[in-house]
Parts: C-alpha cells; structure tokens; sequence
C-alpha cells in the first residue's frame, strides 16, 4: 500500500470498458459480432490529437500499466517504472493508452466474460485471438479516441511483436515503434515450453475441456505449473543462482520432497498466486498467439520484405541475459529493417534479470528509454509549440 | 565539431547513405544528416556514445565490428566511415575489405606511426612512442595494430584498393603546405578515400 502517492506516479487511476458494436473478423476465420475492452488512460490526449502513446501488454499483462487503483494497492500497475510525470515516458507531454488485449481475463471480452449470445461465459469457446486481431481492435480503439495517427506504439516481449505488427499493418498511424525483448517469430523451443505449459493446464483433472467455470472449479495446479515453467523461462542462469544459489529455507537438508530450496519456494508462491490471479483458457490463447506470430511467413516473403512497407522509426531493445527472446532475435529484426532501409536503433541492455530485465528499472535502459522519448516529442510538432509558448 | 570529421564531412555527396563505424556520440553523423540530408547508421558498443546517438536523433546499432559485418549486405551503403579505430582492430585488412564489401566507397581516418615524433622517440629513447596525442604505453594500448601511410597504401596496392583521395594533416587537424612535401615524415593524421 502507497502511504503517500508518490510524486512521479500517475496517481489514483480507474479503467474504463469500452464497447464496440461493428463486427470483428478474425485471422482463424471467426467473426466477434460484439465486444468490450478494458482500458485505462494516462495524460491528457492534445486537441490535435498527435500525442498518443499506445502501450501493448505482454503474454500476462493487462490495461494496468501504471498508477494505482485504490489506496489499498499493494503494487502499482505493470510497468510505471517507465510510464508517469517526468518519467520515460513522460504523462505530462503524453497521452497514454493501457488495454486488456482480446482474449484477455481482466475485463475485456474473453474466455471469463459473458458471452452476448449465450449469456454463458465463452470459456474454452472463445475464438483463438492472433496478433493481428490485436492490432486491428487496437486501431478500432484509437479510432473510439480520434486518434488517426500514434506518437508511438511501445511493447515488449508479446507487447513488443504487436507493434512491430503494428508498422506493418498500419504504417501511416506510427511515428514511432518501440520493440523490447521480442523476436520476430517464436523458435521451436520456444513453443515448446509454449505447449508444456498448455498441457500442464489441459491435464488438470479440474480443467473440463475449458468449462471449469461452470463446474465451478480451477484448474489451479495445471496454471501454477505453466508459470512455474514460464517464470523460469523469464529469469536467467545468472540471476537465478545470485538471488537464491543452493540456499535452503530451514538452514538443512531434509530428506524427503517437501521444498527446501529456496528457489523451489520462489516458483511455488509465483505459480500460486498466477493460479489464483489469471485464467486458464486465457493463458491457452495467449501463448498460441505468440505460436502464430510470423508476420513474414504470413506475407509468403522475408522479414525486410514485410517491413519494406513500414514508415515508422523504430528503436529496438535487448538484454544481455534473456535467453526466451535473445539479443539474437532482435537483431534480426535489426538487421531485416536495415536491409529494408528503415530509420533504427538498436541497444543490447548488460542485464542480470533474463527476459524479466524489459520491466525492471534498469539505469541504462531508463536512461535510452527517456533519450528515445525525446526524439518521439521532437517528431510531435504541438509538443514543440508547447515548450516555446 | 571534431576537426578530422570537419575534413571529411566534404567527401560525403549530399543524400547519401551512409554507415559510421564507430561512430562515438553521432557528432558526424548529426551533421551529414543535417546538412547534407544524408540516412544510414552508425555503430557503437559504448553505452553512453549509443544513449548520446539517441538523444540527437541519431540511428545507432550496438554492434561489435570485430564480430563482423556479415549480417549486412553487399553494397548496401554508399559511404562506410571509420575514423581514428582501424588501429584498434583485430584485422584491419579484414575490416576494410568488409568496408569495401558493404559500401561503394569508404573513408579511413588513422594516426600516422611514421610520423618524426614517433620515429624519433623510438630512435633515440629505443621506447615505444608515448605523447599527448598518443597517449598509452604498449601493455595498455587499443592501438594494437599502428601503421604508417606507406604501410596503408602499400595494403591498398596488394588488395587492388584504388585511392581515390588523400590527405594529411598535423595533430591539430590543420592543413600544413609543409606536410605534403614529405607526408609519410610530416603528417600526424592519414584521412583516406577509397574504393575497390
């Protein structure tokens, strides 16, 4: 709990739903007649409506990117280490836009929600949510705001894909595209533990093909060992063996199965409180949009071919210790947007905390982060009116 | 500006693409974009020249050179820069074939070690030159790998490298009309245009 808000916080913040009647076609060939997105919003959007940060969440994120909800917070939103006054991403020049992706289960439609047709919740029914839809009911969002034209579309890992998809899709409604920690398509290892963790939660006796909530049940154990799986996939080697080395709870060994190391009490509590905080079906969906993504195999050509018809400047970010998206994957989107002869800067972040390390204040990357910024502010003309009034 | 960048901001035709390596803080890169509408890239590996390259609206790839070009393609670049690093190189001959590869013509900057400072210092204390301009001793020097004019040119022969332009100034970037009558003796600093 926040005794005091601090200065540099968006403060106390409320989401809002939004709900769109035009029909949704979907990339698997399903239409959503109707639906609804959480979001929350930081800053205040400029009359010429050119100040808009889009922030893409990743593959457990949600429209609570930053600020608090209530006094009684514990944490403020996902990523407000980056987003607020005088921040990176600074809410007293930017507009900011934080959303519950489709198919997500903090608010937005999906698996957890009504749906309209059925009055049940959709369960495992609801349709299989690519990348691309993503981006096509983010771009019907900035619509709902009169937004023609993003300042900048700002992601990592899942986050990071949907915006690079986002200057393909879209090249004329980005000025600027920030991919962290993302890779232009998943690699066969990746969607290996992509499909252990689904199987860990479709073999949960308490799954029901996906119809758990009418049982009223949870499939707890199956999603407490997804992101057991997951969580350790989002540390390092490194980082792992200096946070918790060979260390054990009680001071001894035991002898038997309980957990005695403290890694192995780490990754039971993050897995029991994922288990009690997300959905199953939604986790299901999530990791199968990031199975799908391929925006070049989609096109039938070649990564700088796809991002030929991109307009936006891009700065893309890696670090050093991320083995789920290495610095390797993000230099290949590099070098494919220097092929394609795309504006773009790169940086790879010395960084202990594996892929983790995209949301952690880490001097240099705040530091490039807030520099990148700056050059989004000297692209947005009414900001530079504002400074010289 | 940097005097050595100011010589060699004329070598680079306006509109042209254009890859620095090495490009420190993107003093040279900010101007050719600015002033000569030129696009490209430059590369570095220091946290604070990228986060600098940034600031100014510079495109920078944190990129290590010594583990190769490869990912970029041939002729991708009308103009590859190195000023003043291909000393510190592993394989200079190698990098400036790479330069050769991906760019249709490059310039090289490096300090001359057959200038007479150098010559003399070695000559006459039998030690490894040490001055304000090259400041190391030899157990902590980047500068792994000195040569002199004749050294350059004489690779440029071998690898069928055609000089396009050259010239040579003192430490302090001037042009001296001395220095040209004996540039190998005279001139601190080699600029080098070149192609294949």
């Amino acid at each position: 709990m926040p005794a005091v808000i601090p200065e540099d916080s968006v403060g106390i913040v409320e989401p809002q739903k939004i709900e769109f009647t035009e029909p949704l076609q979907l990339q698997c060939g399903r239409v959503l007649q109707r639906y609804h997105l959480m979001v929350e919003t930081y800053g205040e959007l400029n009359e010429a409506r050119s100040n808009a940060i889009l922030i893409c969440h990743a593959l457990s994120g949600n429209h609570h990117v930053a600020g608090y909800h209530s006094m009684d917070d514990k944490k403020p939103g996902w990523w407000d280490s980056a987003i607020g006054p005088g921040k990176a991403i600074d809410t007293n020049k930017f507009f900011v836009i934080g959303l519950n992706n489709l198919g997500g289960c903090h608010g937005s439609s999906g698996p957890n929600q009504i749906n309209p047709e059925t009055e049940k919740p959709y369960g495992p029914d609801f349709p299989i949510v690519t990348v691309n839809d993503w981006v096509e009911s983010q771009a019907r969002l900035a619509d709902y705001f009169g937004i023609s034209q993003f300042a900048a579309v700002v992601g990592g890992s899942l986050g990071g894909m949907q915006a690079l998809q986002w200057s393909i899709n879209y090249p004329d409604r980005l000025r600027h595209c920030m991919v962290i920690a993302a890779a232009p398509k998943l690699s066969a290892q990746n969607i290996a533990f992509n499909e252990v963790a689904r199987q860990a939660i479709s073999q949960d006796p308490q799954f029901h093909h996906g119809h758990y909530y009418e049982e009223d049940e949870v499939p707890r154990v199956g999603l407490m060992l997804a992101r057991m799986l997951g969580h350790i996939t989002y540390l390092s080697d490194d980082g792992m063996r200096s946070k918790f080395g060979r260390e054990l709870r009680s001071g001894q060994i035991s002898y038997d199965f309980t957990p005695q190391f403290e890694v192995e009490s780490y990754l039971r509590y993050q897995g029991e409180r994922f288990s009690t905080a997300f959905d199953a079906n939604t986790y299901l969906l999530m990791t199968k949009a990031l199975d799908y993504f391929d925006p070049a195999s989609e096109s039938g050509t070649e990564l700088p071919s796809v991002l030929k018809q991109a307009k936006a400047k891009f700065m893309v970010i890696s670090f050093t210790t991320d083995w789920r998206f290495s610095p390797e994957r993000s230099r290949e989107i590099v070098d494919a947007l220097v092929e394609a002869d795309k504006q773009v800067s790169y940086a790879e972040i010395e960084a202990a905390q594996g892929h983790d390390a995209f949301l952690i204040p880490i001097p240099r990357y705040l530091d490039l982060f807030s520099a990148y910024m700056q050059r989004v502010e000297a692209d947005t003309p009414e900001l530079q009116n504002k400074e010289s009034i | 500006m940097r005097a050595d960048l100011e010589l060699i901001k004329d070598w680079v035709e306006p509109g042209k693409r254009v890859l620095d390596l090495c490009c420190g803080d993107g003093e040279l890169l900010n101007y050719l974009q600015n002033e000569k509408q030129a696009s490209g890239y430059g590369l570095e590996i220091g946290p604070d020249n990228i986060t600098a390259c940034v600031r100014k609206g510079v495109n920078v790839i944190e990129k290590d050179i010594e583990e190769g070009l490869a990912s970029i393609k041939d002729n991708t670049f009308d103009t590859v820069i190195m000023t003043q690093a291909i000393q510190i190189m592993m394989r200079p001959d190698e990098i400036v074939d790479e330069m050769l590869r991906i760019g249709k013509e490059c310039i090289v900057t490096f300090p001359n070690f057959g200038h007479w400072r150098a010559r003399g210092y070695l000559a006459f204390r039998g030690k490894m030159p040490v001055s304000k301009f090259l400041p190391y001793t030899w157990y902590n020097t980047p500068n792994t790998h000195f040569c002199t004019f004749k050294d350059f040119e004489r690779l440029c022969v071998e690898r069928n490298i055609y000089i396009m332009e050259r010239t040579v100034v003192d430490n302090e970037h001037q042009h001296r009309w001395w220095i040209h009558l004996w540039p190998n003796m005279l001139g601190e600093i080699a600029i080098y245009r070149i192609t294949k």
